[in-house]
């Protein structure tokens, strides 16, 4: 594929007389890690939802490999190979790790009356142990997923959105709440997923050495609008950004 | 299943065959009508205990499973042929009942379920020319298996049995499947498992559905065993003792409706030597259980569990604590 993977025109989000996202356009190409950074308040998550199909835009158009894809819902989005994570832990609490990892890719396997007396693993199994070595949570692979430490849910919450390996997987601020010694170890495995499954990612994050580290494009976005986009080299030179960030 | 509770499952098996030719009639009967309660519980143990939805509406498919039974049987069909029309009944108004669960949840969902509950009881009371409105519909046979006829109360619990057995080996396949861990993160996260690609709108429509055919299927049993029906066993009154049932044993443990239906069936007929007093005794026993046990019956291994890893992890944080005491 030569074209962008995600492609989004001039998106606009209102909440009454607050524009919370101002005609923002973007485009990830295909393999690519691209961060979305801003201050506080600077429209990220709503730009993300709307994309995500969890609000609904006002304006502008998102498209998926050259395919119109706005106001699909979350769950035709995710069958058409999109998947994400959330700003707060959304694992499902009272199910072990190891079927959480197997219910975030089921529905990909055959027809839904397919599925209805099929073994509960949906043929998965293989797939969600190498994920649950690949993420180091064996030892809990067997435990109810409310159980686990923070640090261990949040693995396993990442973990989820790459088990259907989609082609685009949004992550909404991965390293919120972690331990500091733990930040390293995700940006380690996204780079390894990046580089085994080949998807695109669009990461939301407020650490910068995260984000600097980790993508290879930045967008830069300031009261709901975007006020930069480029490597992570351009973006620290940039002067709007420092002064968007430190005032000028 | 676990090695235990398969073990546990071999002994009420057998329990459940041996013991009831030792009863009498009346004790032969009590068993029949516990189990056609655990079938239906197990159905809405299905949709509010592992889909996480409310119903307030389950003795309405209850009561039009036997309905359809008993009027079809009294036009001259066969129970063999009311049944799948039950059953067919309950899955379509189930499915229309999911609906307004696509837009309400919680106590709001609770009421229009309780709603459709009172409207169905309506039906049946006041549309005479089909239901014999208050009068009921008498002189309900009880269906043949193979040309066995099975009109005595023993036949008849066993055929009951045998139905119960089945129905939940359905019921525990379908919730090992991928169906199951659907239902069950529909019901811990639904935005999450939306974006995971599960269709929340079908499983929750489904849910309902699957739940009102097995409340049917009881219905319809219910209609043969007691050999007469009238409204009042289908109020709002009985969906609310069917909800009692299934969160006393358990909702969202498997085998939840078995004491459940035990406690809703069973123990106010264990409690008549109170005379007067049962209905305080029963009620009291039931507060009691709520506030020690607001899980369930079934959530006593869990809890005990929970007790003792908290007991293990104080210990090691003392054993910790003491080292770096003795070390500093």
């Amino acid at each position: 594929m030569t074209g962008p993977l995600l492609k989004v025109t001039d998106l606009k989000k209102a909440y009454g007389a607050i524009q919370a996202v101002g005609g923002v356009s973007f485009e990830v190409m295909p393999g690519e890690i691209f961060g979305v950074i801003g201050p506080n308040g600077s429209g990220k998550t709503t730009m993300f939802n709307s994309v995500l199909g969890q609000i609904e835009p006002d304006a502008g158009r998102i498209e998926l490999k050259g395919q119109d894809i706005t106001g699909l819902s979350p769950q035709q989005l995710n069958q058409r190979g999109v998947g994400r994570t959330f700003q707060t832990l959304q694992v499902f609490s009272k199910m072990s790790v190891r079927d959480n990892l197997l219910v975030a890719a089921q529905e990909h396997q055959g027809s839904m009356w397919s599925r209805m007396f099929a073994p509960g693993d949906s043929g998965l199994g293989a797939k969600a142990d190498a994920l649950i070595d690949q993420f180091r949570i064996r030892h809990v692979a067997d435990k109810k997923a409310g159980e686990l430490s923070y640090g261990q849910q949040k693995l396993v919450d990442i973990a989820m959105a790459f088990m259907s390996e989609p082609d685009l997987v949004l992550l909404d601020e991965p390293c919120a709440g972690v331990n500091p010694s733990l930040v390293g170890g995700i940006s380690s495995l996204l780079k390894e997923l990046n580089k085994t499954q080949k998807g695109s990612f669009v990461v939301i994050e407020h650490n910068m050495d995260f984000v600097m580290d980790l993508c290879h494009r930045i967008l830069v976005m300031v009261e709901g609008k975007v006020i930069a986009v480029g490597t992570p080299a351009e973006i620290r030179a940039n002067r709007q950004v420092l002064d968007a960030y430190l005032g000028s | 299943m676990s090695r235990t509770s398969l073990i546990v499952v071999a002994i009420v098996l057998a329990v459940l065959l041996a013991v009831p030719p030792l009863l009498k009639n009346y004790g032969v009967y009590l068993f029949s009508y516990w189990l056609v309660f655990v079938i239906a519980t197990m159905g809405l143990n299905l949709t509010i205990g592992y889909a996480g939805q409310k119903s307030l509406g389950h003795a309405a498919f209850f009561g039009i499973g036997a309905y359809t039974v008993a009027i079809l049987m009294k036009a001259g069909f066969s129970f063999w042929f009311g049944l799948p029309v039950a059953m067919l009944g309950c899955f379509v108004i189930g499915l229309a009942l999911g609906a307004p669960a696509l837009r309400v949840q919680t106590i709001y969902l609770a009421f229009a379920t309780l709603g459709f509950n009172t409207a169905v009881w309506l039906v049946m009371r006041n549309e005479e020319w089909l239901t014999g409105g208050t009068f009921g519909i008498n002189n309900i046979a009880r269906p043949s298996l193979f040309g066995f006829q099975l009109s005595a109360a023993l036949h008849y619990y066993y055929f009951v049995l045998a139905m119960a057995v089945l129905l939940g080996a359905l019921l525990w396949k379908l919730l090992s499947s991928p169906w199951g861990k659907a239902f069950t993160a529909l019901r811990d996260n639904p935005i999450r498992a939306e974006s995971l690609g599960v269709n929340i709108q079908a499983y929750t429509l489904l849910s309902f559905a699957i739940g009102a055919v097995y409340a049917g299927i009881a219905g319809a049993l219910f209609a043969s065993l007691v050999e007469f029906i009238e409204p009042a066993p289908f109020t709002v009154g009985a969906s609310i003792m069917m909800y009692l049932m299934v969160v006393v044993g358990g909702a969202g443990y498997f085998f939840g409706p078995l004491l459940g239906s035990a406690v809703g069936v069973l123990l106010p007929e264990w409690l008549r030597f109170a005379q007067g007093w049962y209905l305080f005794v029963f009620g009291s026993a039931v507060v009691m259980l709520m506030l020690w046990l607001p899980d369930g019956l079934l959530s006593i291994p869990d809890r005990i569990k929970a007790r003792r890893q908290s007991r293990e992890a104080s210990a090691a944080r003392n054993v910790a604590a003491s080292k770096i005491g003795a070390a500093s």
